[in-house]
C-alpha cells in the first residue's frame, strides 16, 4: 500500500541517506531506527510530502503521493515532534479545532472521551500554556484516540511519557494496526506493540 | 470550500481574541505615528489637511507590516502550520482563511480608526468618508500581498526587516491609489 | 523536435553547462569591449555637440542602455524563475541568482546617470517622474530579491522563494509603472518632460544601439561568470566539481 523506493536525502552538503526503500501493507508497522541526525525525521516528513526527496519516490496505493495530493492527505495523520497545539486554547478547543481543520467532525463527547483517555479530564478548560510538557504532549496524542485515517506517521510519540502512558499508546497503535491501518514511527526506546506485523528500517 | 475558510478564520480570530494585546499595540503604533507628523511638520491646518491622506495611509501601511510576521510565524513555531499544510483541503483556501482573519484584526480596525485620527488633521466629513472607504478597500490588498512576504521569510533570521524590504515596494500601487483617492 | 528538447535539457544540468559557459564567457567579454569602444567612440568623439544641451547630453549613451538592461534583466530573471518553478531544474535558480546583482547594478547606474544628467538639464537631481520613480522601485525589487536569497541557507528553498518573489515583482512592475504615472499626472510634479531632443540624429541612435549591445554582452558575460561560481559553490560535494577543480588546479600548476 505504502511504498518507497530509492529515496535520497541531502542536507546541506551531507548526504543523510540514499537508496532507502520499504513496503508497508495494511496492518503493518514500520519502525525507523538510527542515530541522532541520521535523517529519521526527514524521512517521516518525506512520507508526508512535507519534504521532497532529492531522488526516489513514494507511492500510496500505486500512485505517487505528489500526484494524489489531497486524496493522500485525507488518509494521513502526522504527529511531529512539535505538539501542534495552541498555547492560548484549552485542550478541548485544541482537539476540536484540529479536527475541524483536518476536515473531520468531532463531537464534544468524543473529544472529552479522548481527553479522558490521556488523563486530562478536569483540565479540559484550562489554557494549554498552564500545562506541563508531558501534559501538552498528551493533548497532542489525544488526537489519535478517535483517529480513523489509514496511515499514521508518528515522530517520537513515546518521548516524555510515563510507563503507563507508553503502554496505553502502544495499545492504541496496536488497535489501529488490527483495524488494518498502517503506522510509521521513530522511537529511541524499545516498545512492545501488542498486535500487528512490525518491520524495521535502520538508517545509518 | 466556505467551510474550510470559516474554520481557519474562526480559529485565528479566537486566537487573536485571546491575545488582544497584539492587536491593540498595532493600533497604538498607528495612532502614535499619525500623531508624530503634525509635531514634525507644524500645526498649520492647511498643510495638515493636504498631508493627511498620505500620512494616514503610510501609517496604516507600516502598522499592517508590523503585524505581518504573526500571520504564519506562530503556527510555524508550534507545528500547527504543518498540520494545516497536511490537511486534506486545498492549501489556497487555508491561506485565504488566514489572510481574512489577519485583515479582520489589523486592516479593519485600522480603517475604522483612521477617521478619528483624520479629525486631528482637520479633515472635512467628505474627506473622512473617502479616506475610510479607501482604507476599507485597500487594506485587504495589503494583507494579501503581505502574506506572500510573510510566507517567503518564514523562519529566516532577520525576518521582520526582510519582510519590509520585500513587501514595501509591492505596496506602492495600493498606497498611490489609496492615498490619491 | 524531440531531439532538440533532449539537447536543451542536457544543458540544463550544471555539470554540462559549466564548461559551455566557460567557453562562452571570453567571447561575450570580447564582444562587450568591441561594442563598448565603438559605441563610446561614436558617442563621445564623432557625435556632434547638441546645440541645446551641450556636451552633457552624452551621458544618455550610458543612461539609456542601463535603463533598458535593468528592466530587461528583471524579465529574464522572472523567466528563469518561472522555468525553475515549472520544471524544478537546478540551473534556473542559479541563473536568476546570478542575474540579480547585474540587474541591480544597471538600475543603480540608470538612476545615478539620470541624476547627473538631470542636474545640468533640469536644474535638479531628482524629479518624481513616473519613469524615475519606477526605476527606483525596480532597484528596491532587486535589493529585496538579493536580500531574500542571501538570508536563506538552503539553496533549493532560496531558489523557490526568489522565484516567487521575481514573478510577483514582474506582475507588479507594469502596475507600479501605471500607478506612478497616474499619480504623477494627478500631482503635476514636474513641468519638465523626459523626451529627448525632437529628432535624434542617426549617429546618436547608432551609438546608443552599440552601447546597448555592449551592455548586453557585458551582462551575459558577468552573469555566466557568476553562475559558474554559484555552481561550484553549491555543488562542491559532487564528483564533477571535484574533477573540475582538480583539472584547474593542474592547469595552474603547469
Amino acid at each position: 500500500m505504502l511504498e518507497a523506493s530509492n529515496l535520497e536525502c541531502v542536507r546541506g552538503e551531507r548526504r543523510l541517506f540514499a537508496g532507502v526503500g520499504f513496503r508497508l501493507e495494511g496492518g503493518e508497522m514500520l519502525f525507523l531506527q538510527g542515530r541522532n541526525g541520521s535523517g529519521k525525521t526527514t524521512l517521516l516528513r518525506m512520507i508526508c510530502g512535507l519534504t521532497h526527496p532529492v531522488a526516489g519516490e513514494i507511492r500510496w496505493k500505486g500512485e505517487t503521493i505528489g500526484a494524489l495530493g489531497e486524496e493522500f492527505r485525507e488518509e494521513l495523520c502526522y504527529l511531529g515532534h512539535l505538539n501542534a497545539i495552541k498555547e492560548e486554547l484549552t485542550p478541548l478547543e485544541n482537539l476540536t479545532a484540529s479536527a475541524r481543520l483536518a476536515g473531520e467532525t468531532l463531537s464534544e463527547d468524543e473529544a472529552l472521551d479522548a481527553l479522558e483517555a490521556v488523563g486530562l479530564l478536569g483540565r479540559e478548560d484550562l489554557a494549554c500554556k498552564y500545562l506541563s510538557q508531558g501534559q501538552k504532549r498528551r493533548v497532542a496524542l489525544s488526537r489519535l484516540v478517535h483517529e480513523k485515517r489509514a496511515l499514521w506517521v508518528l515522530d517520537e510519540p513515546f518521548v516524555a511519557l510515563d510507563i503507563a502512558a507508553v503502554a496505553w499508546l502502544a495499545g492504541l497503535i496496536g488497535a489501529h494496526l488490527q483495524r488494518g491501518g498502517m503506522a510509521v514511527l521513530t522511537t529511541h526506546q524499545a516498545v512492545e506493540i501488542p498486535a500487528g506485523q512490525v518491520r524495521e528500517l535502520m538508517l545509518s | 470550500m466556505i467551510g474550510t475558510i470559516t474554520a481557519v478564520t474562526a480559529r485565528d480570530l479566537k486566537l487573536a481574541m485571546r491575545r488582544q494585546a497584539d492587536i491593540v499595540s498595532v493600533l497604538f503604533f498607528f495612532i502614535i505615528v499619525a500623531s508624530l507628523f503634525p509635531l514634525g511638520i507644524g500645526p498649520e491646518p492647511d498643510l495638515l489637511r493636504k498631508l493627511a491622506p498620505g500620512v494616514l495611509w503610510v501609517g496604516a501601511l507600516l502598522a499592517t507590516m508590523l503585524s505581518l510576521p504573526r500571520l504564519f510565524a506562530d503556527d510555524f513555531r508550534d507545528g500547527t502550520l504543518e498540520q494545516l499544510v497536511l490537511a486534506p483541503q486545498p492549501l489556497g483556501l487555508t491561506v485565504i482563511g488566514k489572510v481574512l482573519a489577519h485583515w479582520l484584526v489589523s486592516g479593519l480596525p485600522l480603517a475604522l480608526l483612521a477617521p478619528v485620527l483624520g479629525l486631528q488633521f482637520d479633515l472635512s466629513t467628505d474627506a473622512l468618508l473617502v479616506l475610510t472607504v479607501s482604507l476599507l478597500i485597500g487594506t485587504p490588498a495589503l494583507s494579501g500581498i503581505g502574506a506572500i512576504g510573510a510566507a517567503l521569510t518564514l523562519g529566516l533570521r532577520g525576518g521582520g526587516v526582510l519582510v519590509s524590504l520585500l513587501v514595501l515596494p509591492l505596496y506602492i500601487p495600493v498606497l498611490i491609489f489609496g492615498a490619491g483617492a | 523536435m524531440n531531439n532538440r528538447l533532449i539537447n536543451w535539457f542536457k544543458y540544463a544540468s550544471p555539470q554540462s553547462f559549466y564548461p559551455l559557459a566557460g567557453k562562452m564567457i571570453p567571447w561575450f567579454a570580447a564582444l562587450a569591449v568591441v561594442f563598448g569602444v565603438a559605441g563610446l567612440w561614436l558617442g563621445m568623439v564623432v557625435a556632434p555637440t547638441d546645440f541645446q544641451q551641450g556636451e552633457g547630453y552624452r551621458i544618455i549613451f550610458i543612461h539609456v542602455p542601463a535603463s533598458w538592461m535593468s528592466m530587461f534583466i528583471y524579465l529574464v530573471m522572472a523567466f528563469w524563475a518561472a522555468l525553475g518553478l515549472a520544471y524544478n531544474t537546478r540551473l534556473s535558480g542559479m541563473m536568476a541568482q546570478a542575474l540579480a546583482p547585474t540587474g541591480a547594478l544597471m538600475a543603480f547606474l540608470s538612476l545615478w546617470t539620470g541624476a547627473l544628467w538631470g542636474k545640468p538639464m533640469w536644474g535638479t537631481w531628482w524629479v518624481w517622474d513616473a519613469r524615475l520613480t519606477s526605476e527606483l522601485i525596480l532597484l528596491f525589487l532587486y535589493i529585496g530579491f538579493i536580500a531574500l536569497q542571501a538570508s536563506i541557507d538552503d539553496p533549493r528553498r532560496a531558489d523557490k522563494a526568489g522565484a516567487v518573489l521575481a514573478l510577483v515583482g514582474v506582475v507588479n512592475i507594469p502596475i507600479i509603472y501605471f500607478s506612478v504615472k497616474w499619480w504623477n499626472t494627478l500631482h503635476q510634479g514636474s513641468s519638465v518632460s523626459l523626451t529627448k531632443s525632437p529628432s535624434m540624429a542617426m549617429l546618436m541612435l547608432w551609438s546608443m544601439l552599440l552601447m546597448a549591445l555592449c551592455f548586453w554582452m557585458y551582462s551575459i558575460a558577468v552573469a555566466l561568470y557568476r553562475a559558474r561560481s554559484i555552481m561550484l559553490e553549491r555543488e562542491r560535494g559532487t564528483e564533477w566539481v571535484k574533477e573540475v577543480l582538480a583539472a584547474e588546479g593542474e592547469g595552474v600548476a603547469k
